[in-house]
C-alpha cells in the first residue's frame, strides 16, 4: 500500500458517509418493513359494523375479502388522522368503485363509529369490529390509520402507515393496484 | 429565589433524564417466578413498533400495552419465549426484536462493526509499516555535504 492509497481511504469513506445521508435522511424512519407484505390475510371471523342494525348477525372472514382488489383501512374515531383522511376515502372510494373498501374498526367506541359514518358518509363496502385490536396485532399494526392492499387472491400487497390524501394515492397507491390488477 | 428555581429545575429535569423509564403500570398475576421473569425479559427484549426507540415495558402506547397483554396471555397458555418471539417478528418483522436474527438482510449489522474494526486495524499496521520504510537511510559523505550546504545557503 503506497501513501497515495491512505489518502483514498478517507476520500471513499467521505463519500460513503455522503452516500449513506443522502439515501437515509430522505427515507422516513417511520416506515418500518411490513412482514406482512406477499403473504395471505391473517385467518379471522369477526362480526361486522352495521349501520342500521344494532347488532351485527353475519361473521366477517378472510373469504369475503377475496374476488377483487381491496382496500382495507384500520381507523377508529379517537384516532384524529383518520378524522382527517375520511373525506379522502369517501371521495375516492366512489371514484374507484372496482375497488372494495374494507373498514376495520379498531378499538373504537360502536356507537362513536355508528354516529361518526352516518354523518360524515362511509366509504366502506363492510366494516369489520376489531374490538381488543387483535386483528391489528395479526396484520401487525402499529396503530391507525393504517392501510393495507390486497389483491383477488387474498395477499396482502402493501402496507402503508398513516393518513391516505391524494398525493399518496396517486404515488403509491395506484402503482402497486395497476401492477396487481 | 430565581437561583433557588433554577436549581430544582436543572435537579428535576437531571432526574428525569437519569431514572429509568418504566411505563408499564398494568398488574399481571402470574402462576410462578420464572413466568413474571420471561415476561419482564420478553418485554424488555422486544421493541415497540409504533415508538422505534423503546422497549414494550418502556413504553406508553397503546400497542405496547396490547402486545404486553399478548405476551401475558401466551405465557400463560404455555408457549415458548421462541414461539412468542416468532408471533411476534411474523406480524411486525425482525424489526420488534432489539437481538435481531443473524440472515442475509443483517449481516452488515452483526459484523459490519467487527469489518470496520479490522480495516482500522490493517490500516494502522500499514501505515506502521510505511512509517518504518520511511526512516532515513543513511547518507553518503558527498550527500550529507551537499544538504549541509543547502542548509547553510538558506540562513
Amino acid at each position: 500500500m503506497n501513501k497515495r492509497a491512505l489518502f483514498i481511504i478517507p476520500g471513499l469513506l467521505f463519500i460513503s458517509m455522503l452516500g449513506l445521508l443522502l439515501f437515509g435522511l430522505g427515507r422516513d424512519p417511520n416506515m418500518v418493513p411490513s412482514a406482512l407484505v406477499n403473504r395471505p390475510l391473517p385467518e379471522f371471523s369477526l362480526p361486522g359494523l352495521e349501520l342500521d342494525a344494532a347488532e351485527s348477525i353475519a361473521l366477517i372472514t378472510p373469504e369475503d375479502l377475496t374476488g377483487g382488489i381491496s382496500i382495507i383501512n384500520f381507523w377508529a374515531t379517537w384516532c384524529p388522522p383518520c378524522h382527517i383522511e375520511h373525506p379522502y376515502l369517501v371521495e375516492i372510494s366512489e371514484s374507484e368503485q372496482g375497488l372494495s373498501f374494507i373498514g376495520v374498526n379498531y378499538k373504537d367506541d360502536l356507537n362513536e363509529a355508528r354516529l361518526f359514518l352516518e354523518e360524515k358518509g362511509s366509504p366502506f363496502k363492510k366494516i369489520i369490529v376489531d374490538l381488543d385490536g387483535s386483528l391489528g396485532i395479526d396484520f401487525g399494526v402499529a396503530g391507525a390509520p393504517e392501510t393495507f392492499i390486497v389483491d383477488s387472491f387474498g395477499m396482502i400487497r402493501y402496507r402503508h402507515v398513516g393518513v391516505i390524501n391524494h398525493q399518496i394515492w396517486e404515488e403509491t397507491f395506484e402503482p402497486v393496484i395497476s401492477s396487481i390488477q | 429565589m430565581r437561583k433557588l428555581f433554577l436549581l430544582f429545575s436543572f435537579f428535576s429535569f437531571f432526574w428525569a433524564c437519569v431514572l429509568p423509564v418504566n411505563a408499564a403500570i398494568e398488574v399481571y398475576q402470574f402462576d410462578n417466578d420464572s413466568q413474571q421473569e420471561r415476561f419482564n425479559n420478553l418485554s424488555d427484549q422486544l421493541r415497540c413498533p409504533m415508538c422505534l426507540n423503546s422497549n414494550l415495558s418502556g413504553s406508553d402506547a397503546p400497542i405496547a400495552a396490547d402486545l404486553r397483554a399478548e405476551i401475558y396471555e401466551q405465557i400463560l397458555d404455555g408457549r415458548s419465549n421462541e414461539q412468542i418471539i416468532d408471533f411476534m417478528t411474523q406480524r411486525y418483522g425482525d424489526f420488534i426484536n432489539y437481538r435481531p436474527p443473524l440472515n442475509s438482510g443483517t449481516f452488515v449489522l452483526w459484523f459490519g462493526p467487527l469489518i470496520l474494526l479490522l480495516a482500522g486495524l490493517l490500516i494502522i499496521w500499514r501505515m506502521g509499516k510505511n512509517s518504518q520504510k520511511l526512516t532515513p537511510s543513511e547518507l553518503t559523505v558527498a550527500e550529507q555535504q551537499k544538504l549541509n550546504d543547502i542548509l547553510a545557503s538558506k540562513k
